[in-house]
């Protein structure tokens, strides 16, 4: 995730950007030079506070300074990029660096090569997400940082062969990233394990056998984008493994391996924008469904459908479903004391967005709600662009359900609301 | 604001099937008033068989405050048929910049279109329906970018008229659907079928829209001209009477006929614009 360093180096590449007006005005060479300022203020409106973390009734409070450059050769199809945020934590008054892309793109013919850290975004949900395996941070989600920022970057090489009648994409990604997740210092969070304060994180080592790897071939079928999907890696959220079973005193947090195989298409239909995704979740470690310690394959699969009414309002509706494989065995294994999960889990989601005074407001939402889990988060958002630079942006994040224990539903006390301003140059 | 332009593209060259006239032929006594609005269609929407420019919108509010889009806009026509291509890359603002948009216009049926968020290096489809919505927040709309369906619209001849001193016909057009305006009034150049000027008049009969082209210039095509040149609309307003709003466009570094193929308009061109489009 954030590549994290200290308040040095932030100061070194700050320098080496105010030192470098030729940077910033380049004349007749092929580099560009872009950025934002960027304010993030979230504060929690349950009046509630988290024990033992900031306690602070403030969720993110940071400024961000983006960086974009990019260049490229005139004679060799080739071009490097770098995005990076210059980031200071006012709440923990911390500076560090967040480097979202550093990149170099090379093309030969029908083949295109990327080599770095760079953002993968697959499959056809509106934030829901299938063969989107690719990390992900949900605590920039859940509080309102804007969406760019729930996509974090994979450190790779991929490679893409455009051609008729098939396309081919490759990812290999040797180094792994989990997604981030909301912490307990910020967040009030359901955690079954919540006594054990000792814990210890293993990711996966860096060795050729962990290599992730990743495949997409696609193409139009029937004026459909069609594309198939096949990964190899680990579940980027961690299981919790506990040293001893009957008097638990430290927990391991640790990534097992995830295969996914899917299909996802999109298309024109019924006057708007049909989508339909599948994929079949194979948790390498947990084929008999019975360790507890492990997800349990599933089955997961989303119909979505887009369209456009009168002047300027969008909509967006999609239905999402998981199916445990082994749900039998599940049960048979979870310890006693642990919540039930259903076999199946289903989630409703509306985006209804609408724009006014020739696209200066924008006034909108985006809800979740699961059926099966009772819960929901709904996401209202007021955006105004007051000029090509300055727009500012309001929103909360509203979470609800019948069971603490739940995924939206465990975050009901973290209701929050959030202001974002950014100035772009 | 990412969505907000992603739906405001959603809409962009909306349909407009069937209008594939022949090359503008001078006026023939007689000619039809569909028949003039036809070639005009073709004079100011399709002329040449691919098209690249630099677009710069303003869009001043009626406090003079301007806000600006920078795009490069490629065109093909795939055939006779009325079935195009569209590709736009986003310059400027920096919120949008870098983002592409492309349509693939069919005669008889739906548009497919794409858009590519570069932030989160996504290629999606976009949902679309109001052709008389705003295109990116300007004072245009769809049909203004991409040319209306002759027989969208009831067109009478009602007279001649010069404009800046050409001879232009007076074309009365009339919806046949309700739409924003309930009469149009155009004013076509009698030589070249430009649109010189366009008046819009509202549901009370007042005047609400206005649309003048303010620069044509003759844009030279192939080598040096070798091939002729196309009278071109190279600077053009759409103001809002009434609510005091303007969209300023200005056409440059326009070329035709440069060999664009379809294949070109693809998934890959849109991720990774080739840079000889985009300079």
């Amino acid at each position: 995730m954030a590549s994290k360093t200290h308040l040095p180096t932030g100061i070194l590449l700050a320098c080496l950007l105010a030192a470098s007006p030729a940077i910033l005005h380049p004349q007749g060479r092929n580099i560009e030079f872009h950025g934002f300022l960027l304010g993030n203020f979230t504060a929690r409106t349950t009046g509630l506070i988290p024990e033992g973390g900031d306690e602070s009734d403030y969720l993110l409070a940071e400024e961000r300074l983006r960086l974009d450059i990019s260049a490229w050769s005139g004679s060799a199809n080739a071009s490097a990029r770098i995005k990076s945020d210059l980031r200071h934590d006012a709440l923990s008054d911390e500076f560090d660096v967040d480097i979202r892309e550093a990149y170099i793109d090379y093309t030969t013919g029908p083949l295109d090569l990327r080599f770095g850290r760079h953002i993968v975004t697959w499959g056809v949900g509106d934030l829901l997400f299938i063969n989107d395996v690719f990390p992900k941070d949900w605590e920039s989600f859940f509080t309102g940082r804007p969406l760019e920022y729930l996509k974090s970057g994979i450190d790779g090489l991929r490679s893409r062969y455009s051609a008729n009648p098939l396309g081919i994409e490759v990812l290999v990604i040797p180094f792994f990233d989990p997604d981030r997740l909301p912490a307990a210092d910020r967040f009030f969070l359901y955690d079954p394990m919540a006594s054990i304060d000792a814990r210890e994180e293993t990711t996966p080592e860096a060795e050729f056998g962990n290599t992730e790897l990743a495949l997409r071939l696609f193409r139009s079928v029937l004026s459909f984008d069609v594309s198939f999907h096949a990964y190899r890696g680990f579940w980027r959220t961690p299981s919790a493994r506990p040293d001893d079973y009957q008097n638990p005193t430290q927990l391991t947090l640790f990534y097992s391996e995830l295969a996914v195989y899917g299909l996802s298409a999109q298309g024109n239909g019924l006057g708007g924008v049909v989508s339909l995704e599948g994929g079949y979740y194979d948790s390498r470690e947990d084929r008999a469904g019975d360790d507890p310690l492990v997800p349990n394959s599933q089955v997961r699969f989303l119909a979505g459908y887009q369209r456009q009414f009168g002047d300027d309002l969008n909509t967006g509706i999609q239905y999402y479903m998981e199916v445990m494989a082994d749900h039998e065995a599940y049960r048979g294994s979870l310890p006693a004391g642990f919540p039930e999960q259903e076999k199946k889990r289903d989630t409703l989601t509306l985006r209804i967005e609408r724009t006014f005074r020739y696209h200066t407001w924008k006034v909108g939402g985006f809800a979740f709600y699961s059926p099966a889990d009772r819960d929901y988060l709904v996401q209202p958002r007021v955006t105004h662009q007051f000029s090509d630079e300055l727009s500012l942006a309001v929103g909360g994040n509203i979470f609800g359900g019948k069971r603490g224990t739940t995924f939206l539903g465990q975050f009901d006390r973290n209701d929050n609301a959030y202001l974002s301003a950014r100035f772009d140059f | 604001m990412k969505r907000a332009i992603v739906s405001a593209l959603a809409l962009v060259m909306a349909v407009s099937p069937a209008l594939r006239a022949q090359e503008a032929s001078p006026a023939k006594p007689g000619l039809s008033a569909a028949q003039i609005v036809e070639r005009s269609l073709h004079a100011f929407y399709s002329p040449g068989d691919d098209m690249k420019a630099r677009v710069t919108m303003n869009l001043i509010d009626k406090d003079g405050r301007a806000r600006t889009r920078v795009m490069t806009m490629l065109r093909r026509d795939t055939d006779e048929k009325g079935n195009q291509k569209y590709f736009i890359y986003f310059h400027e603002p920096g919120d949008v910049r870098q983002m592409t948009f492309m349509v693939w216009k069919y005669a008889d049926k739906e548009d497919d279109r794409w858009i590519f968020v570069p932030a989160v290096d996504l290629v999606r489809r976009i949902a679309a329906d109001d052709k008389r919505s705003s295109f990116v927040g300007s004072d245009f709309t769809y049909e203004d970018v991409s040319g209306r369906d002759v027989t969208a619209d009831r067109h009478t001849l009602a007279g001649e008229e010069a404009v800046n001193g050409r001879p232009c016909y007076v074309i009365q057009s009339v919806p046949v659907e309700g739409v924003d305006y309930t009469k149009k009034i155009s004013l076509i150049d009698k030589e070249n079928y430009l649109p010189l000027k366009e008046s819009y008049y509202d549901v009370q009969g007042e005047l609400f829209r206005q649309f003048t082209a303010d620069e044509v210039k003759a844009v030279p095509v192939g080598q040096d001209g070798s091939k002729g040149a196309i009278p071109t609309v190279t600077r053009r307003t759409m103001s809002n009477v009434k609510r005091g709003h303007r969209t300023e466009v200005i056409f440059d570094s326009i070329v035709y006929n440069l060999g664009l193929q379809d294949p070109d308009f693809s998934e890959r061109n849109m991720r990774r614009p080739p840079r000889a489009w985009i300079e």
